[in-house]
């Protein structure tokens, strides 16, 4: 496979009908590099939930992915209503969505949790009415 | 055990997803939460719900799963069927309530 690959997805916030575009693309790349599909398994719970945190929390966001031959990089970045208290919504079963969002049977609290145990690093900064960026990380073996 | 042998045995509504009913099933796994489903269920199962909508579809692909089972009645949004029919994974119903079908279908992938 060539040395690097990068590529970009946009996400809409609020549009759940396209949720999961993104990461069934990014599955299918993993698939196309025969990466080790342990590897592809955990990629791609952490991108849903990224990209599940953007349609349901933000206004829009882009996911870019960096692929070589070491690790898979994603980077969510949103503009949004951004996170007061990273800390917080690091817990399990806290989450700000909305009753019609959990209805879904999304918001709870799993999303940001579920993306910490299936990556090798992962790492949030935010600014409260600005936007979010959560980076993850893993390492191919 | 393939998809079809639970419809059969347990006589399943299939609403879509016919193309995937020769799918092998490894277990199945029930929840109404879809991170639950995402970071807990694994390839291969069934999984039973009574969520309807399109994002369900989503999580059966990207967890590569054998087929959805709603239950108590349930059916699929259009766009849920249709989603269903272009990845093959079929969606299926029953009348029965989640704990009585999880029970038959239990029965049937452990003890037979």
């Amino acid at each position: 496979m060539a040395e690097r690959m990068q590529f970009e997805y946009n996400v809409d916030g609020g549009n759940f009908t396209r949720a999961g575009y993104a990461s069934s693309e990014i599955k299918k790349i993993l698939k196309k590099l025969n990466v080790d599909l342990a590897v592809i398994k955990r990629t791609v719970v952490a991108s849903y939930e990224g990209e599940v945190n953007i349609v349901a929390h933000a206004y829009s966001g882009t996911i870019y992915v960096d692929i070589d031959t070491e690790r898979i990089r994603i980077r969510l970045q949103d503009e949004g209503p951004g996170i007061p208290d990273i800390d917080k919504a690091m817990e399990e079963g806290f989450s700000t969505a909305s009753s019609q969002v959990r209805e879904m049977g999304f918001g709870a609290g799993m999303g940001l949790p579920n993306m910490k145990k299936n990556t090798d690093r992962m790492e949030i900064t935010s600014e409260v009415g600005k936007g979010t960026t959560v980076e993850i990380e893993i390492v191919l073996k | 055990m393939k998809v079809t042998d639970i419809v059969k045995a347990l006589d399943l509504k299939v609403f879509s997803g016919e193309g995937g009913l020769d799918r092998d099933v490894s277990g199945g796994y029930v929840s109404d939460l879809l991170s639950d489903v995402m970071g807990n269920a694994d390839t291969g199962q069934v999984w039973l719900t009574l969520q309807t909508h399109k994002n369900v579809m989503a999580i059966a692909s990207l967890k590569d799963l054998a087929a959805v089972i709603l239950v108590g009645g349930h059916k699929p949004d259009e766009n849920t069927a249709m989603q269903s029919n272009e990845e093959d994974i079929p969606v299926l119903g029953t009348n029965l309530p989640a704990f009585d079908i999880c029970g038959k279908l239990y029965e049937l992938i452990y003890n037979t």
